[in-house]
């Protein structure tokens, strides 16, 4: 039987200016899963964390974590979670070592055991050096890695991470994918808001798109990039060319003298097109996506449903 | 959470609330203390050997017991509601709402916060009245429970008001205009049978008083109101004010979305 580490049904938020955040969305997400939830800025992403960590109280619906329900089991449930939130929200005064500390023993970890852990983390995150300066005085980056060791220590079976790679350069984003991997390998479940959709493409297998508080989307990260019916390489060449090569079956465009674009539809192959430049004597020197297929993706689910609502509301 | 989670959260949250004013003593240890001293020196020796005796004491003694609670009262009050009022406007309040520590948990570890802070510094204006005046103990017990009843009254009026502040304007609102001139009004500087009739009733509506006066029959032995009467007041707002915490705290007014 498939064990659930979060189940929302039909959730509903309106804060109190009116303004609805969401329609009564359900999801689920299974343990030891890596679930990316998707969505353009506003579109309830937050709000929907916001009511699984208990920062935001909800208007209607369930929420269920390990199938601890949040209105009667919230203790049980909290304790299976940590949350990395989208904003800065530690003590800026606090030290580095104190803010993992504390937060170990709002937890009931007693303080030797707290100050163990504590180590272990900021030595795994790379923030053990720091652990006496003040946590205002770390960077952007380390500021995010002191939220996910602050979240870790309490040894959670669920880490919700709201866009933990914001703002962090594509060395410390790398190096912290593989971190989050680590865990998830061990048995964390983890729940994933990202702007990058190159980091949800290669972190997570199974997906949701919420836009303007619906889910639009809920699936596998392999059945969604099925879907995807067209995708555009775009080819480096070696030299420069002056027309677009005939290819027959293929649709080919020159973005500039030394950059050959090409539409490849589901059931085509790339060889083709290979074969027909190297005939013509133009050679490829590197290829690349014209844009990350999920980013594709997204960007026609989520521009589809802003036309049929427009379509509802005429 | 089992109880000694419980008491590990609590003691959590208490040991942060202490280093934090202990910290920053500049700002919340000394000014209390120097603004005392002044007082002292002021309304004590300068004005005070003018005016004589008051309620058959020398006015210096008689000023001292209510100086004493004014700085409990202000320290305890601002204690609580600074601290929950940055932990509020920084997002760290997210860190203990995130957890399972019970709110009453969270609510307990500010007060005794306030408590701590509110003791330290009438421990050090009861020292540096010793400077100005001799000090008897006429009963310690009810010095004890007021300055600790007092104290818990006040950190959770700060609670409430670092609750419902949105700005750093809004924590200073209430203790410059409702703390302060309640506390000047309390029979800190003055006995209220030196009032008119209709200014002494009107006076029994300030909870002050009776904190102020029950402290002073600890140390001096007399007060214009039955000391029993004024521990059942503030036993009242005390209850009435945790009431109202337990209630934010738990609708999450003020605190979550």
């Amino acid at each position: 039987m498939t064990r659930y580490a979060l189940q929302i049904d039909q959730l509903h938020k309106t804060y109190d200016n009116g303004f609805t955040a969401l329609k009564g969305i359900s999801l689920k997400v299974q343990e030891g899963d890596f679930f990316a939830l998707l969505g353009p800025n506003g579109a309830g992403k937050s709000t929907t964390l916001g009511v699984v960590s208990s920062l935001v109280n909800k208007s209607q619906g369930s929420v269920k974590v390990f199938g601890h329900d949040l209105d009667k089991e919230l203790s049980q449930a909290k304790c299976l979670m940590g949350v990395v939130p989208q904003e800065f929200n530690f003590n800026m005064f606090e030290k580095v070592q104190d803010v993992v500390v504390q937060q170990a023993g709002y937890y009931g970890i007693a303080r030797d055991e707290a100050l163990r852990r504590t180590e272990q983390l900021l030595k795994q995150l790379g923030l053990w050096d720091k652990r006496n300066e003040a946590s205002r005085t770390l960077s952007g980056g380390m500021k995010r890695r002191l939220m996910i060791a602050r979240a870790l220590v309490h040894k959670p079976k669920l880490l919700i991470l709201d866009e933990p790679t914001a703002g962090v350069d594509i060395e410390l984003r790398r190096s912290m994918w593989e971190f989050l991997t680590r865990i998830n390998e061990q048995g964390t479940t983890i729940i994933l808001t990202t702007h990058y959709l190159e980091e949800a493409e290669s972190l997570c297998r199974n997906i949701a798109i919420i836009d303007q508080g619906d889910i639009i989307k809920h699936s596998s990260m392999r059945d969604l990039l099925k879907t995807l019916t067209t995708e555009v390489f775009v080819l480096d060449l070696k030299s420069p060319l002056a027309q677009v090569p005939e290819v027959p079956g293929y649709r080919l465009q020159l973005v500039n003298d030394t950059h050959l674009e090409v539409s490849i539809t589901q059931g085509q192959d790339i060889n083709g097109v290979f074969a027909r430049l190297s005939d013509a004597g133009i050679q490829v020197t590197s290829m690349r996506n014209k844009t990350n297929r999920l980013e594709e993706l997204f960007v026609n689910l989520v521009t589809s449903n802003k036309t049929d609502l427009q379509g509802v509301s005429a | 959470m089992s109880s000694y989670e419980i008491y590990i959260a609590y003691m959590t949250i208490v040991r942060k609330e202490i280093q934090r004013f202990m910290r920053i003593w500049v700002q919340t240890l000394l000014p209390p203390s120097i603004t005392m001293v002044l007082y002292f020196i002021i309304f004590g020796n300068l004005i005070g050997s003018r005016i004589g005796q008051m309620g058959g004491f020398d006015y210096m003694q008689f000023i001292v017991p209510g100086l004493i609670m004014m700085s409990v009262i202000t320290n305890s009050y601002g204690n609580v509601v600074s601290s929950f009022y940055s932990t509020k406007y920084q997002g760290s309040l997210e860190e203990m709402l995130v957890s399972p520590t019970p709110n009453w948990v969270i609510l307990a570890g500010y007060v005794t916060g306030g408590v701590a802070r509110g003791l330290a510094v009438g421990a050090i204006v009861t020292s540096l009245s010793m400077f100005f005046t001799q000090l008897e103990i006429y009963n310690l017990g009810i010095i004890v429970l007021v300055v600790l009843m007092t104290s818990i009254l006040f950190s959770l009026g700060g609670f409430i008001n670092a609750v419902f502040a949105n700005s750093f304007d809004d924590i200073s609102i209430i203790p410059t205009f409702v703390l302060t001139p309640l506390t000047y009004l309390g029979g800190v500087f003055y006995s209220i049978d030196l009032l008119p009739d209709f200014w002494a009733s009107a006076s029994q509506l300030n909870p002050i008083l009776y904190m102020v006066n029950a402290f002073r029959y600890g140390i001096l032995g007399v007060s214009d109101i039955a000391v029993g009467y004024a521990l059942l007041v503030i036993s009242a707002f005390i209850i009435g004010l945790f009431s109202y915490c337990m209630y934010l705290l738990n609708t999450g007014k003020g605190i979550r979305k």
